[in-house]
């Protein structure tokens, strides 16, 4: 059932009906018989009679008026309402429901590019470190040898010069000898100064 | 009207005077037939006016035109069942204008017009009268079977038939006298109280003005008492008329 708009001349005769009972009393008469007993049995009293079977006549005409406008304008606009609610909230609960499976998808996809992220982060130091050793060892590795090199050069050098030095003493020591014993004696003999120099140097272990 | 002399005439109150000089006494055009027109003009411009925002999130007046569809919707849904929605908008407008009816009475000059019984037999009467033309229309000649319970023995049925008649044909007179009843006790208590009010304060000066204060008291706790009623009565006859109809639609 659609509801109708009601009728702006419908309700404004309601509510004039309404304000009956305001007339009513402003002049309420009173009545000219008393009614003994219960008014509301007295249907042979011939003014309250008359009275009480017009108000069941009132009554149907005016229940009628009631249920008429209840169930075509009031109530199916209350359904509408009611159920315009109802969509309302629904959809609202379904939009919620998707929002959070949007941001649960988003953040999935979040920590796993997060993951990956690190994971490729963690790759690249591993390969990086790895690559700087490398280098760093192998420098190190030329240098050692390069130094390695220079030091027996100059080991060779201080060998040689050694003994070049430990040849040339031999012929000083010898010569310085024999200037000596011939200073002291006067004559040298120069075989035995030779031998005498050779034995001694062969003590020390300087042959 | 309440106290001449010694006696107090607590009943005068229902007599039906006419309004709106003299078409109305021509018309019979009573306070009472006034009040029924006040009580529908409420029930409208509650349900419409108070519904006019057509609001998401109600007003104090659209939510209780909302809550009073719902209460009764709920009703008669949950006694008739889902046929209930077809009958929905008699029940509602039955539960109001008796809700009214009993609710205008208690205001200072209101006038219960449920405490007739002409009304609340002419409401009753329509509701038999629904109630077995539904049941006609949907169960044909079958809707008699109601009158013998399936399964009860044979023997028994010069003695059921009669009883069940008689239990369906005084719905009606239960129903009217229920409400009736009532409303009458409840104005009749209110009247006598209100009466020895004004008898005890005008007795003995000042004690009888603190006498009368107990009778007061009364009043103020019959009237609480009264709002109750008003509500629980017109519930009373909502609900019943909700199970006639369900049992008019599904015969037991």
């Amino acid at each position: 059932m659609k509801p109708r708009a009601m009728k702006p001349w419908l309700l404004l005769a309601v509510a004039m009906l309404a304000f009956a009972p305001c007339l009513a009393l402003a002049a309420e008469p009173h009545l000219a018989e008393p009614v003994p007993g219960m008014p509301q049995l007295a249907f042979g009293h011939p003014e309250q009679g008359r009275f009480l079977i017009a108000s069941i006549v009132w009554l149907f005409i005016i229940f009628g008026i009631l249920y008429y406008v209840m169930a075509t304008y009031a109530l199916p606009g209350v359904a509408q309402v009611l159920e315009t609610r109802r969509a309302r909230i629904e959809g609202d609960l379904e939009q919620a429901q998707a929002a959070k499976q949007r941001a649960d998808a988003a953040l999935a996809e979040h920590e796993a590019a997060t993951g990956r992220a690190r994971a490729e982060a963690q790759a690249a130091v591993t390969t990086a470190t790895q690559h700087a050793q490398a280098a760093a060892a192998e420098k190190a590795e030329a240098l050692n040898a390069r130094l390695g090199a220079q030091i027996e050069a100059a080991e060779q050098r201080i060998a040689a010069s050694r003994d070049s030095a430990m040849a040339a003493l031999r012929g000083v020591a010898t010569d310085t000898a024999a200037a000596l014993v011939a200073k002291l004696t006067g004559g040298a003999d120069h075989a035995a100064i030779d031998q005498a120099v050779g034995a001694e140097l062969a003590a020390r272990g300087r042959a | 009207m309440a106290a001449e002399g010694n006696s107090i005439d607590a009943l005068s109150q229902f007599s039906l005077t006419p309004v709106l000089g003299a078409v109305g006494n021509s018309v019979g055009f009573t306070q009472s037939t006034a009040h029924m027109l006040l009580a529908v003009g409420v029930v409208t411009l509650l349900m419409i006016w108070g519904m006019s925002n057509r609001a998401i999130v109600p007003g104090r007046l659209q939510a209780m035109a909302e809550s009073a569809y719902e209460f009764v919707h709920d009703l008669a849904v949950g006694q008739i069942g889902d046929e209930g929605k077809r009958y929905f908008p008699f029940i509602f407008s039955l539960f109001m204008f008796i809700l009214l009816g009993n609710l205008l009475g208690l205001l200072p000059y209101g006038f219960a017009f449920t405490s007739h019984i002409a009304v609340t037999f002419g409401l009753a009467a329509l509701v038999f009268v629904i109630v077995t033309i539904v049941a006609l229309s949907i169960h044909g000649t079958h809707f008699f079977s109601y009158f013998f319970p399936e399964g009860a023995p044979k023997a028994l049925a010069p003695l059921i038939i009669p009883i069940e008649i008689i239990s369906y044909l005084s719905r009606p007179v239960s129903l009217s006298v229920r409400l009736f009843a009532n409303m009458v006790a409840g104005h009749v208590m209110l009247e006598v109280f209100a009466a020895f009010v004004v008898m005890i304060g005008s007795a003995a000066g000042v004690l009888g003005i603190l006498g009368a204060t107990l009778p007061l008291a009364v009043n103020v706790a019959l009237v609480g008492f009264e709002l109750l009623v008003a509500f629980l009565q017109a519930y009373v006859f909502a609900i019943l008329t909700s199970i006639y109809l369900h049992d008019a639609v599904h015969l037991h």
